[in-house]
């Protein structure tokens, strides 16, 4: 049914909408207006520090007025608002160029499949404590054997009466040696057949047992870490829906990590080059138009693929107002995670030699930046599920194509 | 809200297909070619659509107008691109109707509008002149002579240009010959003297022309819209044209694609059915990732033209564009994945194969809007 939106309901949007923006101008330092590097992400913790004085400000300005989750419920301290309302908030964030005050995948991922599957008294330990920033989140699901595989997964959890002995280890477990809890998918059942014998487990990382080794990646970063678990004791209340069904939240919970993914391209913290923007700087121009037609036909291919990703993000907020459900949400990561790899080999070849520097002189930031954002957007279909997974699970779900 | 249908159009959408499932199948294009049929559609189904609104759905209600707008106009072209439907429902209800709504005199729409509606009256765009879509590059003449004019020249690929009962000529008095100024549009009527037309059978079994202009005398009100300022109404025209075509384009690829996910379920090779094959199982996938980012294009393009039409140009030429890949990807492994059978003429799936080649060209192949594309962004 596609009721169109009640003129009133239209009125008090639009009212919203202006509040917001007067809101966010008067509170949104200047200095949070600009472009970011990774060490102006604030995520939180036990042992976070603000980047800045600014960057404090912003987050506790936008903690108090109920804005980090503005749509969660207001029980946990939520903002309680609409799909509608938390989408204003985020167009007028985007507008004015606000940085994210508070980078978090207990925000993200964790948080949203707590509220569906975790008891009352989880809710109450760790959803306030994720929306204020307290505890610094990470994820365990990989491990050096199971990665596309993930049903697969050996890590185990065994029932000792009041408490669970974990061994095993984790792998590609982001932000790992600065999280302070790590929710995990460990095998409960030895003898259940693959998905059926996993649960979903939440572990505080100061626990003994518990160790992180960083992992460096072609981008020269090493934001994974592999993480390893050694007799480590966690309590029965920490696992989250029933024992060996945690295979239904952690796919619940690798919806919204998809769907994450699939928006990356915007959220970015570095200084991203725009390919069209680029081109008019790198490239040879003849009356405004680029000469190289290799180049130009390849980057109106990708601003095309943009657009109609773009709209197609609008689409599938339009059917989830009017309650049509489609195949659209299902094919974004896919889409989306390709294009910004596309994105950035265009970039790459828009800025020729001087896109290939590694570090130090001779190069600008956003050149640096681009050559290392590339490296990094290798992982991107790869993580959350590989393109080819995407692609099977699209063959199956949307196609219904029989399996072999 | 532009991306989702709303009852009014979802109930269109199911009457359409109905009715066309009913009237006119893929078979009815096969019987119409088979037959070397005169006129290339069957009149008393387009007099039943006409009956239906569909003649007259982007009209205002004060010309006998449905007014239901592109939005309600692209649900019947991608039901009609679902069953690959011959009639003059592109040539003469969009983009015939959209230059006399955009560029006509009161008296012109009050005179031609309704019988548009009502289906008695067909018109053909006769645009082109070369084998690419070009529409600048115009050398027809429009000579004043007193208060007439005298049309010389020859268009090629006018479609629905053997059947329709007025031409719509884009004609040149004055500018340069690849020039935007200088070009004015004419109504003439396809029996006028010195006008002869050549019908082009084309790979699609639908309709087309060559148009040769001798001489052609028209009087003053033939003109639609001001002289010499005729690009001012063609290129609104060409855009709502390509926007419509995008959507039978759509509705096109989406049947091709069902009907090949079908068979993929049906067709069983070494003991097992096709369609576990991951080989083919991946390619389904992207295109079905394919699928629904042109379906958001083809909505958004369709709500510009009734809502921003400042934005259309960028839309229309994102919408083309985009299609054009999409039918052609879907095509061609629609007749692959089909293995043998598709590449025969018994089977229907050839039928979308050819129809999808010509519509590619129609109104700009993909190179001429990625081009306009990256001209409006400024690079």
């Amino acid at each position: 049914m596609t009721a169109p939106i009640r003129r009133d309901v239209l009125q008090d949007l639009e009212q919203f909408r202006s509040e917001a923006r007067q809101w966010l101008e008067a509170n949104c330092p200047e200095s949070q207006r600009q472009p970011m590097t990774a060490a102006d992400q604030y995520y939180g913790g036990r042992n976070a520090e603000y980047p800045s004085a600014d960057a404090q400000l912003w987050f506790e300005r936008v903690r108090d007025k109920g804005w980090i989750c503005p749509e969660w419920p207001t029980e946990y301290g939520g903002g309680g608002l609409s799909a509608e309302h938390a989408k204003i908030i985020k167009e007028e964030m985007k507008a004015i160029r606000a940085r994210t005050p508070l980078y978090s995948l207990g925000i993200w991922m964790l948080g949203p499949a707590l509220l569906e599957f975790g008891n009352e008294s989880q809710k109450q330990q760790h959803i306030p404590a994720i929306i204020n920033g307290e505890i610094r989140w990470c994820q365990g699901y990989s491990e050096p054997g199971s990665g596309s595989d993930l049903a697969s997964l050996q890590c185990k959890a065994e029932d000792q009466g009041d408490h669970f002995l974990v061994n095993g280890s984790k792998i590609w477990t982001t932000g790992a040696d600065k999280s302070d809890w790590i929710f995990c998918l460990v095998r409960t059942d030895p003898d259940a057949k693959n998905q059926e014998g996993i649960s979903f487990l939440l572990v505080d990382m100061d626990d003994p047992g518990i160790s992180t080794t960083p992992i460096a990646l072609i981008s020269g970063e090493s934001e994974f870490c592999q993480t390893f678990f050694d007799n480590v004791k966690v309590p029965k209340e920490n696992l989250i829906g029933e024992l060996n069904q945690g295979w239904s939240v952690a796919k619940a919970l690798l919806v919204h990590e998809r769907k994450l993914m699939s928006e990356l391209g915007s959220e970015s913290p570095r200084e991203i080059l725009v390919p069209s923007v680029a081109a008019r700087q790198y490239l040879e121009l003849d009356d405004g138009k680029v000469v190289d037609a290799q180049l130009r036909s390849d980057l109106v291919d990708y601003d095309m693929e943009m657009h109609a990703i773009g709209l197609t993000h609008f689409r599938t907020f339009e059917e989830k107002l009017a309650g049509v459900r489609s195949a659209a949400p299902l094919v974004m990561k896919y889409v989306g995670t390709e294009a910004e790899k596309t994105k950035s080999e265009l970039l790459l070849a828009i800025l020729g030699s001087q896109g290939l520097g590694w570090e130090g002189e001779g190069f600008n930031r956003a050149e640096l930046d681009t050559l290392r954002l590339w490296a990094m957007s290798k992982a991107m279909t790869i993580a959350g599920g590989t393109s080819e997974i995407q692609l099977n699970v699209i063959a199956k779900n949307i196609l219904q194509l029989p399996q072999s | 809200m532009a991306l989702v249908l709303n009852e009014e159009q979802r109930f269109l959408q199911d009457s359409a297909r109905e009715f066309l499932a009913a009237n006119a199948p893929v078979e009815s294009l096969r019987t119409l070619r088979d037959d070397r049929d005169a006129l290339g559609y069957c009149p008393e189904t387009w007099q039943k659509m006409a009956e239906l609104g569909w003649a007259s759905i982007i009209l205002p209600e004060e010309y006998g107008g449905l007014d239901f707008g592109f939005t309600g106009l692209g649900v019947v072209m991608e039901e009609a691109g679902r069953t690959l439907t011959a009639s003059p429902l592109f040539a003469s209800a969009v983009v015939g109707a959209s230059a006399l709504l955009l560029g006509g005199s009161e008296q012109q729409k009050t005179d031609l509008l309704p019988r548009i509606a009502a289906g008695e009256l067909t018109l053909a765009l006769a645009l082109e002149e070369s084998q690419h879509h070009r529409p600048t590059h115009i050398t027809t003449t429009a000579q004043a002579n007193g208060d007439s004019f005298v049309i010389n020249g020859r268009k090629t690929f006018v479609i629905d240009g053997h059947s329709a009962d007025h031409l719509l000529v884009v004609a040149r008095s004055s500018g340069e010959s690849r020039s935007p100024q200088g070009l004015s549009l004419f109504l003439v009527p396809r029996e006028a003297p010195g006008v002869s037309v050549q019908r082009t059978i084309m790979a699609d079994s639908r309709n087309a022309a060559n148009i040769t202009l001798e001489g052609v005398e028209v009087n003053a009100g033939a003109l639609v819209g001001t002289l010499e300022n005729g690009w001012e109404v063609l290129e609104p025209v060409l855009d709502r044209g390509r926007v419509a075509l995008a959507a039978e384009m759509m509705g096109l690829a989406l049947e091709a694609f069902e009907r090949t996910v079908e068979y993929l379920k049906e067709r069983e090779q070494f003991g097992v059915l096709i369609g576990s094959f991951q080989a083919l199982q991946h390619r389904a996938a992207h295109m079905q990732a394919q699928l629904e980012l042109c379906r958001s294009v083809v909505l958004q393009a369709l709500s510009t033209v009734d809502d921003a039409p400042e934005q259309l140009p960028l839309l229309a030429s994102l919408a083309k564009a985009k299609l054009n890949k999409l039918v052609k990807l879907v095509t061609n492994e629609a007749v692959q994945m089909h293995g043998g059978i598709g590449v025969t003429d018994e089977f229907e799936i050839g039928f979308f194969l050819k129809r999808a080649r010509v519509a590619m060209q129609i109104f700009g192949d993909t190179g001429f809007h990625k081009d306009r594309y990256a001209t409006l962004c400024g690079y």
